[in-house]
């Protein structure tokens, strides 16, 4: 064996493990792992399909399109003056990216129940290769905005003013990572003892997606549910990309700050609250 | 390296068999409302829901009815270098040992450390996708069972080569037949780098010349100094691969004990209290019957008996029929239903024997019972009247191919009804010389 290989593995078992503990410098050990499971995601999903890759391209259109119908043209909810396709588009495309995350996490424990019965690694990995493929996704989303968007702003003269915040994404994108895989940690430690939850997910996501700022501006909200922008993290990270884009928002500096509070505070409970379940869940399943 | 590579102390871990029904929410919102409203919601509820056993915390009473230990008080002590099997009944706990050391699982209580990179092997295939080639697998299945991508570059011919698969590589592995499938997963796992292997009962899959050669590599991987925890129900196999083996009676482990020792131990106890018939009619009165029946070997009565030595049966008449000249037969018939054997007491080609009196005895020889499941029947009568009692299926016993040349042919692949015993074989000298 090299050097750099001749490293002292110790593998400590307890029964009263510290519930705070987990062991980061493992999962660094796993990285090759995470990898794989990205590739493994990524090819899946398109592997005897007709259209393959391509489904990445068609989804985050056709759910545009359907948007643009429904609530732009039927319903007529505004959309503060932006072309309405970019609008929603927008929105869905750093939301769709969280609910990956949320859902990718959700679903990791009992997902993979007959795996971790058989192997022990990190089970905290399955949750990290998500968001590490989700982000593949989203980068093939982006780039059905940044076309759409880049047409609007110099072929068209709607009112697009793009700011300089646009180079704070790559933020706005990890605090949507960080906020589906925060809740996604929790939902996943509560369907171990609650598969009712399992069920409860699409509508849960749902639900949370219309309580969210994407088919309507921020700006409609009415002044008493106000409030509720400061609490929904995914509320004000959206909120935040369509300024940085259009220029055009509703938001204070301390709306946001909460947002980034509250996601902050749901990965680490959530990481906490995982590592706690996950280490006897085997038994319950 | 003076430390040993697995320490274990005091490892136990308890399961609770049934639990009060709070496994949906509604479960819950209706025990929360009644802790509100002060009432002990077991009694409201009244559902009793049996599901699969889960993990309690080691303060509930030591005597919970509703709980039982899988693994209870264990520790022992394993040297880098050695090669450990691991044997006890199904349900001993061994499963849940290996599952806590390879850390699926918690214990309760107590604690084990292990001093070097472990490897583990408790299903062949896990994570396997079916959709992705062969090539794409051997990666998977590597790096979840712990190995980096660099390990399996530098192994990766090898794996293909142990495996037989060359031509199929690429081909994604649900057009795999079974035998590909598990000759690729063990091959992955078998070139694991770690210094510790823990291996579960996996060699009963594939076809035989396979079987011998993952057997061969255990050995290999024996060899090169590496430590290895073996389960294993192939007696002959932990005979042939392990110096030392743990015994796992009722979660309690013995052992690390020499291997022929550990053997005997187990086989003696393992059905003390099931080798033995005892005829629950006998002392209705008058009843003419054969009272009791046991399986023994060395005069230990047992249900597990070795195929390297003589197998006896013995038959308590009941006080009437002792008495009277009389004939026994039995009925050996293996798991496939067939029957290997079928006797009476007077028929002894040997001997000019007539009817007698008193209770009996028959001795299969070593090696005459090909290793398997045997069910023994028994009849007793006198050839002028009818049958006085007919017993169908009394006991059922184990007859376990321990003797290492049949290493070379895992015992349920034993062909035959027969034993290897029933052949005399003599080497002739060669005449043209």
């Amino acid at each position: 064996m090299s050097g750099s290989e001749a490293q002292v593995y110790r593998t400590r078992i307890r029964a009263d493990q510290p519930w705070w503990k987990i062991d980061w410098h493992e999962i660094l050990e796993y990285r090759d792992l995470i990898w794989l499971l990205v590739q493994r995601d990524f090819a899946s999903v398109y592997k005897q399909t007709v259209l393959g890759p391509l489904w990445f391209v068609v989804q985050p259109l056709a759910t545009t399109v359907v948007f643009t119908v429904v609530f732009g043209r039927i319903a007529q909810i505004g959309t503060d003056g932006i072309p309405p396709f970019v609008f929603y588009m927008s929105g869905t495309v750093l939301w769709n990216y969280f609910a990956g995350c949320m859902n990718g996490a959700s679903n990791s424990l009992i997902g993979n129940a007959s795996l971790f019965q058989k192997v022990y690694f990190p089970r905290l990995i399955i949750s990290i290769s998500q968001v590490f493929s989700q982000l593949l996704y989203f980068l093939f989303n982006m780039a059905v905005f940044l076309s759409f968007y880049f047409y609007y702003l110099f072929l068209t003269d709607a009112r697009i003013h793009p700011s300089w915040w646009i180079l704070a994404l790559p933020l706005l994108v990890a605090q949507s990572a960080i906020v589906g895989t925060g809740v996604g940690l929790w939902l996943s430690a509560l369907t171990v003892k609650y598969r009712d939850l399992r069920f409860m997910m699409a509508f849960l996501t749902q639900l949370w997606m219309y309580a969210t700022p994407i088919i309507y501006p921020a700006s409609k909200i009415p002044e008493r549910w106000r409030w509720w922008i400061s609490l929904n993290p995914m509320a004000s990270v959206v909120e935040f990309n369509r300024f940085a884009f259009f220029g055009v928002a509703s938001l204070t500096k301390s709306e946001f700050l909460c947002g980034v509070a509250s996601g902050i505070f749901l990965l680490v409970t959530g990481v906490l609250v995982f590592n706690r379940v996950q280490r006897n869940f085997v038994d319950t399943v | 390296m003076s430390e040993p590579a697995i320490i274990v102390r005091n490892l136990s871990k308890r399961y609770r068999l049934g639990v009060i029904g709070r496994n949906t929410l509604r479960d819950e919102m209706i025990y929360r409302w009644h802790k509100l409203l002060g009432r002990d919601p077991a009694q409201h509820m009244g559902k009793v829901t049996t599901r699969k056993p889960v993990p309690v915390a080691a303060t509930a009473a030591e005597d919970d009815p509703n709980s039982f230990w899988a693994i209870r008080d264990v520790s022992f002590e394993i040297q880098h270098g050695e090669v450990i099997g691991i044997v006890g009944r199904n349900g001993a706990g061994k499963s849940t040992l290996l599952k806590i050391l390879t850390r699926i699982t918690q214990p309760t209580s107590g604690e084990a450390d292990i001093n070097g990179r472990v490897g583990s092997l408790l299903e062949v295939g896990t994570g396997f996708h079916p959709e992705f080639t062969g090539r794409e697998n051997i990666y998977m299945n590597g790096t979840i069972l712990g190995m980096k991508k660099r390990e399996i570059d530098r192994r990766f011919d090898e794996i293909v080569a142990f495996a037989e698969i060359e031509q199929f590589l690429d081909t994604p592995v649900k057009r795999y037949s079974s035998g590909m499938y598990v000759r690729l997963a063990f091959a992955v796992a078998a070139h694991l780098e770690s210094e510790i292997l823990l291996v579960d009962e996996v060699l009963a899959v594939g076809d035989t010349s396979f079987q011998k050669k993952c057997l061969g590599k255990m050995g290999e991987v024996a060899r090169k100094g590496r430590t290895v925890l073996f389960v294993s129900h192939n007696m002959a196999a932990i005979r042939n691969l392990c110096q030392k083996t743990i015994l796992v009676v009722d979660g309690r482990t013995t052992g690390p004990l020499e291997t022929t020792e550990a053997m005997r131990k187990y086989l003696r106890g393992a059905l003390k209290e099931t080798g033995q018939w005892i005829n629950p009619m006998a002392h209705e009165p008058g009843r003419r019957t054969i009272e009791k029946i046991e399986i023994s070997q060395h005069g230990n009565v047992a249900r597990e008996t070795l195929i390297s030595e003589p197998i006896t049966f013995s038959f308590v008449l009941s006080d009437t029929a002792r008495q009277q000249p009389c004939l026994v037969g039995l009925m050996i018939t293996n798991s496939e239903g067939v029957i290997v054997h079928h006797s009476l007491d007077i028929y002894d080609p040997t001997s000019e024997k007539t009817l007698s009196t008193g209770n009996r005895e028959a001795v299969i020889p070593p090696h005459a019972l090909a290793p398997g499941e045997y069910t023994l029947s028994c009849s007793l009568g006198h050839p002028q009247e009818s049958v006085w009692d007919s017993l169908p299926e009394v006991l059922r016993w184990n007859v376990i191919g321990d003797c290492p040349r049949m290493m070379q042919f895992p015992a349920h692949l034993w062909k035959g009804a027969a034993g290897p015993g029933m052949v005399t074989w003599t080497h002739l000298q060669d005449d043209n010389k």
